[in-house]
C-alpha cells in the first residue's frame, strides 16, 4: 500500500510552520504507524532532505513519549492505544493522511511534530508526590488499602502523561491529567496528609501553564491511550471544592 | 486560599460559578414551565398564578436580582473561560478534530447566547409588555377581572403574542435551543460540581436528557396549542 | 591494575550492617557543598537522585528523554521480588539471595547478591508509602504473585504496569525534591562525555537535544544510572532510544566494562514481521502456563494454515526435549530450543523465525472464557500488533534480546575503578551473574538508587575536601568538549550515501547471529572481522543530514550507533574469551550431550572486567575472582 503525507514542518519554535506532501514508498500493512514515519525518513534521508522529527521512545504504549494527531486526532483512529500501537492497516491504500503537532499554548512545538510537555512536570512538581523521605516508611502491610479504592487509584495511576487529553481538547484543558494524579491520591490513605495541599497546588499550576477550562466535552476520555475516565475530573472538582471549604 | 478569589480567578472556581448558577436557572426553567402550563387549566387558573407573582412585591424582586445575578454570573464566566479557552488552544486541527465531542458540547457559547437574546426579548414583550410585537397590540392595556379585582390579562397576552407566527417562531428555536443546550449542561453541571461518580453517571445522564426533552416539549406545546386553537 | 571489590570482611548477613556502619559519613552542614551528578532517571537514577536530595546534597539530574518519566524501566510489567514472607510459604533473605545467585548461574558476587536481598523488604515499604498502588486483596494488605526461578509467591506488581508504577513513584519523589530545589532537573540533555580530573571522575559533557548547545557540567561525584545496552542488536524489547554511550564514553575514559557479553534473550516475543520492524515487543511468560509450544514436524507444512495440521505432524519439541519442565523450561533453554528447530527450517510465519503458541488445548480443557480471563489482554496485546486472533489460530512467538547483565564494573559501594565514578541498575555489571531473574531489575534498581549509593557515596565525598571540585575551565573539561564536538563533526561531515540505520540494522544482523542465543568461536572471530569492517565504512559513508546546531535525530543516532560498533566487538571479544557456557552465555563448544549448558567453574569463575587501552589497542581483561563463601556452586538442571 501506498499513502500520501500531509505533514507539518516547522524548524523550531520560533520559525513559522507548514504543511508539506509527501507520497510514501510501497508499505507493509502491518508496518506501525511510527514504522512508516521510520520509512519516509529513510527515504527523505536517502534523497539529501532533512528527516521529520517526531516524538517516540518505547514503541509500546506505556512510555508517552509519542504523540501525533493522525486526521485530527490524537494517537491515531482507534481508542484506547497511543500512536505507536497504531498499524497502517487501519489506513486504505492511497488515502491521505494528516499529521500534525499536538496543539496547544502550553505545549509549544519544538520542531516538526515534537512539542514540549514541559508544563506536565511543572504541574507534579506542585504537588503530584507524596512527601515520604527514603527510609522513613512503614512496613508496607501496616496500611490496608481497601482492594475496590486500590484498584481504583490504580485505574487513575494508569496515565502515561502522554498530554494527548490537552490536544483533544477544544479548550486545551489539562483536566484529565491533574485529575488522574489527584484522584490516585485521594484514593489512598498515603495521600491524606496532604491531601488539600496537593490540589490546591496543582490546579494553581495547571493554571498559570495556561490549559483551558473543562467544559465536560469528553474528547480526552475518548482519546487517551489508557481509557482514563472522565469520572476522575469529577472527582478533582470534588477534592478542589473541598480544599477550598476546609480552607486548605 | 481565599474561597471567594478561588472562585473568581481560578479555572475550577469560574466552572463552579458556571454551574452553580446553571442550577439555580434551570430550577427557574423548571419552575417557569410549570408555572405556564396552568394555560391549558383555563384562564382563570393562569391569570390568578400570574397575579399571585406579581403581588409578592418586594420578594418578587428579590427573586429577579437573584435570577439577574445568576444570569449575570453564567454569562460573564462563559465570555471568560470561553476567551481563556481559545487562547489556550490557539490553532485548530486540519484534519478536523472535536473527537468525542457533542455538538452540544462544542457550541454552549453559542446556544448560551442566542438564548440570552431571547429572554431579552422575552422579558420586554412579556415582563415589560414593550411594543415589541409584529403587529401592534399593546398588552400593557390588556386587562381582565379576577376575584373582583382588576389584573393583568396575561393569559390573553400569551394568546395574542402566539398567533403572531415569527414571534412564536423565535420562541420556539430558542426553547429548543435551551432543551439542547441543557442536554449537555445538566449533566456537566452535576460533573463540574462535583457530583458525578460510577454509580450516578448512569441517572443523571438519563435525567438530564428526560429534564431537557420534557422543557423542550413544555414549553413548546405551548404555542403549538395556540396555533392548533387548542388555547384561545 | 588490580580490581577492589571491597567487599566488607565477616559473615555474610552481617557484611552490609558493619560496613555501613565503617563507611564514613558526610557531616550535614557540609552535604551541602556537594554537588552530585546523576545521569538518568530510571528507577535507578531517579531513586538516586531523589534521596541524594534529600539527603542535602547538590544534585543535578540529566536525561535525553523530554521528561524524567519516561526511561525504559516504565516497561516492565510482571513485578518486583521482595522477601517480604508475607504468604508465609518459606521465604527469607536468605532463600531470595539464594535463587538470585543460581538463576545467575553462580556467577554473581554473593555479598551483592545477599545486599539486594536483604534491602529488597524496604524497598516495597518505601514504594508503598509513595502511593503506588500495588495490587491488593480483600483484606486491604498486598497481594503476591509466583515468578520464573523461585518456588514462593514473592511478587508484588500493579497489574501489568508494575514498572511504570515504580518509575511514577520515583519520579514523583523526584519532582518533590525539585520543587524543594535541592534537585535541577535537565531534561533534553544527553551525557556525551566523562570528565575525569586527576584520575577521578569530576564532570560531564552534555549536548542540548533541543539547541545543540554542548555545555561542562562539574560536581564531586558522577553517578551513571543510564540502563543496559541491548540496543546493539537494534531489534530488541528496549526503548528505542535506550543507548549505551553514557556508559560506553565512560568506558573510553578508564572505567572498566564488566562482563559484556552476558545477555539476556527472552524466549516469549512477538516475532519480526518484516524488513522495516523497529522495535519487539515482549509477551508475558506467564502465556506458557497453558500454551504449548510447537513446530511442524515437516519443513512442507510451515507455510500451512497450523490448524490443518494434524497432530502427529506436529512437534511439541520443549515437552519433547524437557520432559518434566515441559513448556515451562527457564528462559534460556527455551529460546536456544527455538532458536534451533528455526535453524533446522521448521520455523513458522512470514520469515521463518517464529514457533506456535497454541492456546487450543486450553480453550478446550478450560474454555475460551477461563482463558479469557486469564489472559485476555496479553491477546489483546497481540491481536494489536498481528492483526490475528489468538484463540482461532495459535500465537507465533521468538526470543528476543531485552536485558543485558553485563556492565560498567563496580565494588561493592557501587564505585567503579574510576573514584567518584558510580553506576546503578543495569548499566553495571553486579548483582544478576549470568542470567536474571524475572522481577529482579526492578527490584535491583530501587536497590542501587534508594538504599546503596546514599550510604556508599557518603564514603567518597568524605574524602574529598568540600569545595574542592574542579571547575569547568580545566583543561580536562575543554579537552573533553573538543572530544565531543570532535565527533559530532566527523559525523556530519562524512556526507556517505548510508542512512544511520541502515548501518544499525547490519551491525544488529551480525551480533544477532554470531553473538546471540548461541556463540561458537567461528562465528565469534568472523563477527569481529565484519564489526570493525562495518565501522571503518560507517565513518566513511554515514549519511547525516541536518545540522549540529539545532535538533537533530539523526544525529543523535548516529552518535549511538558509532558507540554499538565499538561495543559490539568488546561483546564479540568477551564472549570468546569466556570459553564456557553459563546462564544467558551459550557457548555451542560448551554443552553436555543433551544440549545443557556446560560451565567451567575452575578456570571462569570470575567476572571479566575489561579496560581500554586506547583506538588501535585491544582492550585488557582483567578478572576479579568470585569468591562463594556461603553457598555451593552446582548444576542447574531442568530435566
Amino acid at each position: 500500500m501506498k499513502v500520501r503525507l500531509k505533514i507539518w514542518r516547522q524548524p523550531n519554535a520560533a520559525a513559522p510552520g507548514r504543511f508539506e506532501t509527501y507520497d510514501t514508498p510501497d508499505l507493509n500493512p502491518n508496518m506501525s504507524f511510527l514504522e512508516m514515519l521510520d520509512v519516509v525518513n529513510e527515504d527523505l534521508t536517502a534523497r539529501g532532505q532533512e528527516p521529520v522529527a517526531f516524538d517516540h521512545d518505547c514503541r509500546e504504549g506505556i512510555c508517552g513519549t509519542c504523540s501525533l494527531v493522525i486526521n485530527g486526532k490524537p494517537h491515531g483512529p482507534h481508542r484506547g492505544v497511543a500512536t505507536c500501537q497504531t498499524y497502517m492497516r487501519s489506513f486504505k491504500d492511497g488515502d491521505t493522511i494528516v499529521v500534525e503537532p499536538f496543539r496547544a499554548r502550553p505545549f509549544p512545538v519544538i520542531k516538526d511534530l515534537i512539542v514540549s510537555r514541559k508544563a506536565f512536570d511543572k504541574i507534579m512538581q506542585a504537588g503530584g508526590f507524596i512527601s515520604v523521605r527514603t527510609g522513613a516508611a512503614p512496613d508496607a502491610n501496616s496500611l490496608p488499602v481497601p482492594k475496590p479504592a486500590a484498584d481504583e487509584a490504580m485505574d487513575a495511576a494508569a496515565c502515561i502523561g502522554c498530554g494527548a487529553c490537552v490536544a483533544a481538547c477544544k479548550n486545551a484543558s489539562a483536566m484529565l491529567f491533574v485529575s488522574a494524579k489527584v484522584s490516585q491520591f485521594a484514593l489512598l490513605p498515603q495521600g491524606q496528609p496532604e491531601r488539600e495541599r496537593r490540589v490546591l497546588r496543582m490546579v494553581q499550576a495547571m493554571d498559570e501553564a495556561g490549559f483551558g477550562a473543562c467544559t465536560v466535552t469528553g474528547s480526552c476520555e475518548a482519546v487517551c491511550p489508557k481509557n482514563i475516565s472522565l469520572d476522575f475530573i469529577a472527582r478533582l472538582n470534588r477534592e478542589y471544592a473541598r480544599a477550598l471549604l476546609k480552607g486548605g | 486560599m481565599n474561597i471567594l478569589r478561588a472562585l473568581f480567578q481560578t479555572t475550577l472556581g469560574r466552572k463552579y460559578l458556571m454551574a452553580g448558577s446553571g442550577l439555580i436557572l434551570f430550577g427557574f426553567v423548571v419552575g417557569h414551565m410549570v408555572g405556564n402550563l396552568q394555560i391549558f387549566l383555563g384562564p382563570a387558573v393562569l391569570n390568578r398564578y400570574a397575579h399571585f407573582l406579581q403581588s409578592l412585591g418586594e420578594l418578587l424582586w428579590v427573586v429577579r436580582l437573584v435570577l439577574l445575578a445568576m444570569v449575570g454570573l453564567h454569562i460573564g464566566a462563559a465570555i471568560l473561560l470561553t476567551l481563556e479557552n481559545r487562547r489556550a488552544r490557539p490553532l485548530a486541527y486540519e484534519g478536523g478534530g472535536a473527537y468525542g465531542a457533542s455538538l452540544a458540547s462544542r457550541t454552549m457559547i453559542y446556544t448560551g447566547l442566542i438564548i440570552a437574546a431571547f429572554v431579552v426579548y422575552h422579558l420586554l414583550h412579556f415582563t415589560v409588555r414593550a411594543p415589541v410585537d409584529l403587529t401592534p397590540h399593546d398588552l400593557a392595556t390588556m386587562k381582565t377581572t379576577l376575584d373582583g379585582k382588576e389584573v393583568h390579562d396575561v393569559y390573553r397576552m400569551v394568546v395574542v403574542g402566539f398567533q403572531q407566527p415569527l414571534v412564536a417562531a423565535f420562541y420556539i428555536v430558542a426553547v429548543s435551543l435551551l432543551s439542547f443546550h441543557l442536554g449537555h449542561g445538566v449533566a456537566a453541571m452535576f460533573q463540574s460540581l462535583g457530583l458525578r461518580n460510577r454509580a450516578w453517571n448512569p441517572a443523571i445522564q438519563r435525567f438530564g436528557q428526560v429534564a431537557s426533552w420534557a422543557l423542550a416539549i413544555g414549553y413548546v406545546s405551548i404555542p403549538l396549542a395556540v396555533w392548533l386553537g387548542l388555547v384561545k | 591494575m588490580k580490581l577492589q571489590s571491597n567487599i566488607p570482611s565477616g559473615p555474610l548477613a552481617q557484611k552490609w550492617d558493619k560496613h555501613r556502619f565503617e563507611l564514613k559519613l558526610v557531616n550535614p552542614a557540609n552535604k551541602r557543598k556537594y554537588e552530585v551528578i546523576v545521569v538518568g532517571a530510571g528507577l535507578a537514577g531517579a531513586s538516586a537522585a531523589a534521596t541524594l536530595g534529600e539527603l542535602g546534597y547538590r544534585v543535578k539530574n540529566f536525561v535525553y528523554h523530554d521528561s524524567p518519566r519516561r526511561a525504559h524501566s516504565i516497561a516492565a510489567q510482571g513485578g518486583i521480588n521482595a522477601a517480604k514472607n508475607y504468604q508465609n510459604d518459606g521465604d527469607s533473605v536468605y532463600r531470595l539471595f539464594y535463587d538470585t545467585i543460581k538463576g545467575g548461574d553462580f556467577r554473581a558476587r554473593e555479598a551483592n547478591v545477599y545486599r539486594l536481598a536483604q534491602v529488597s523488604v524496604n524497598i516495597v515499604d518505601q514504594c508503598v508509602a509513595q502511593g503506588v498502588p500495588f495490587a491488593r486483596e480483600y483484606g486491604g494488605l498486598l497481594d503476591n504473585r509466583s515468578f520464573g526461578g523461585a518456588q514462593v509467591s514473592r511478587t508484588f506488581y500493579a497489574r501489568g504496569q508494575t514498572g511504570q508504577q515504580l518509575l511514577l513513584g520515583a519520579y514523583s519523589a523526584l519532582c518533590k525534591e525539585i520543587a524543594a530545589g535541592s534537585v535541577q532537573s535537565f531534561t533534553h540533555s544527553e551525557m556525551l562525555d566523562l570528565v575525569v580530573v586527576d584520575g577521578q571522575a569530576k564532570g560531564i559533557i552534555v549536548r542540548d537535544l533541543i539547541t545543540g548547545k554542548i555545555s561542562r557540567h562539574s560536581a564531586d561525584a558522577v553517578v551513571l544510572a543510564t540502563g543496559g545496552y541491548g540496543n546493539v542488536f537494534n531489534l530488541s524489547t528496549y526503548a528505542r532510544n535506550s543507548n549505551a554511550t553514557a556508559i560506553w564514553r565512560a568506558y573510553k575514559r578508564g572505567a572498566c566494562f564488566g562482563n559484556p557479553c552476558y545477555t539476556q534473550i527472552h524466549p516469549t516475543c512477538i516475532p519480526v514481521s518484516g524488513d522495516y520492524q523497529s522495535k519487539l515487543t515482549l509477551m508475558s511468560e506467564s502465556l506458557r502456563n497453558d500454551g504449548r509450544i510447537w513446530v511442524p514436524k515437516k519443513k512442507e507444512d510451515c507455510r500451512k494454515d497450523p490448524n490443518s495440521i494434524p497432530e502427529e505432524d506436529r512437534d511439541y519439541y520443549l515437552e519433547r526435549l524437557y520432559p518434566s519442565f515441559g513448556n515451562l523450561a527457564p528462559r534460556d533453554i527455551s529460546s536456544r530450543a527455538a532458536k534451533r528447530v528455526c535453524d533446522e527450517g521448521r520455523g513458522v510465519g512470514e520469515s521463518g523465525l517464529g514457533v506456535y503458541l497454541d492456546f487450543a488445548d486450553a480453550i478446550k480443557r478450560l474454555g475460551e472464557q477461563k482463558v479469557r480471563e486469564r489472559y485476555g489482554n496479553l491477546f489483546d496485546i497481540y491481536h494489536e500488533i498481528t492483526n490475528e486472533n489468538a484463540y482461532r489460530t495459535p500465537m507465533r512467538i521468538f526470543p528476543a534480546v531485552h536485558y543485558t547483565m553485563g556492565g560498567l564494573w563496580v565494588d561493592y559501594n557501587l564505585m567503579s575503578n574510576l573514584p567518584g565514578l558510580f553506576v546503578l541498575g543495569e548499566a553495571n555489571f553486579s548483582d544478576h551473574g549470568a542470567n536474571r531473574l524475572g522481577a529482579s531489575a526492578l527490584m535491583q534498581g530501587l536497590a542501587d538508587g534508594y538504599f546503596v549509593i546514599p550510604y556508599t557515596i557518603g564514603n567518597y565525598l568524605a574524602a574529598q575536601k568540600p569545595g574542592s571540585c574542579p571547575k569547568t575551565d580545566h583543561p580536562a573539561f575543554k579537552e573533553a568538549e573538543e572530544n565531543v564536538v570532535g565527533i559530532i563533526r566527523r559525523l556530519l561531515q562524512a556526507r556517505g550515501k548510508r542512512t544511520v540505520h541502515s548501518f544499525h540494522k547490519e551491525l544488529g544482523r551480525i551480533m544477532w547471529d554470531h553473538c546471540g542465543m548461541a556463540r561458537n568461536e567461528a562465528g565469534l572471530k568472523r563477527a569481529l572481522e565484519l564489526i570493525p569492517a562495518l565501522r571503518e565504512e560507517f565513518w566513511h559513508s554515514v549519511n547525516v543530514p541536518g545540522s549540529e546546531a539545532d535538533l537533530n535525530q539523526s544525529l543523535e543516532r548516529a552518535g549511538r550507533v558509532a558507540d554499538y560498533f565499538e561495543l559490539a566487538e568488546l561483546m564479540c571479544r568477551d564472549a570468546l574469551e569466556r570459553r564456557e557456557s553459563c546462564g544467558g552465555h551459550f557457548r555451542e563448544e560448551f554443552q553436555f550431550p543433551d544440549g545443557e549448558a556446560k560451565r567451567d567453574d575452575e578456570n571462569f569463575a570470575h567476572v571479566a572486567a575489561w579496560e581500554y587501552q586506547g583506538p588501535d589497542k585491544p582492550p585488557v581483561r582483567h578478572v576479579e575472582p568470585l569468591v562463594y563463601e556461603e553457598v555451593k556452586m552446582t548444576t542447574r538442571s531442568y530435566k
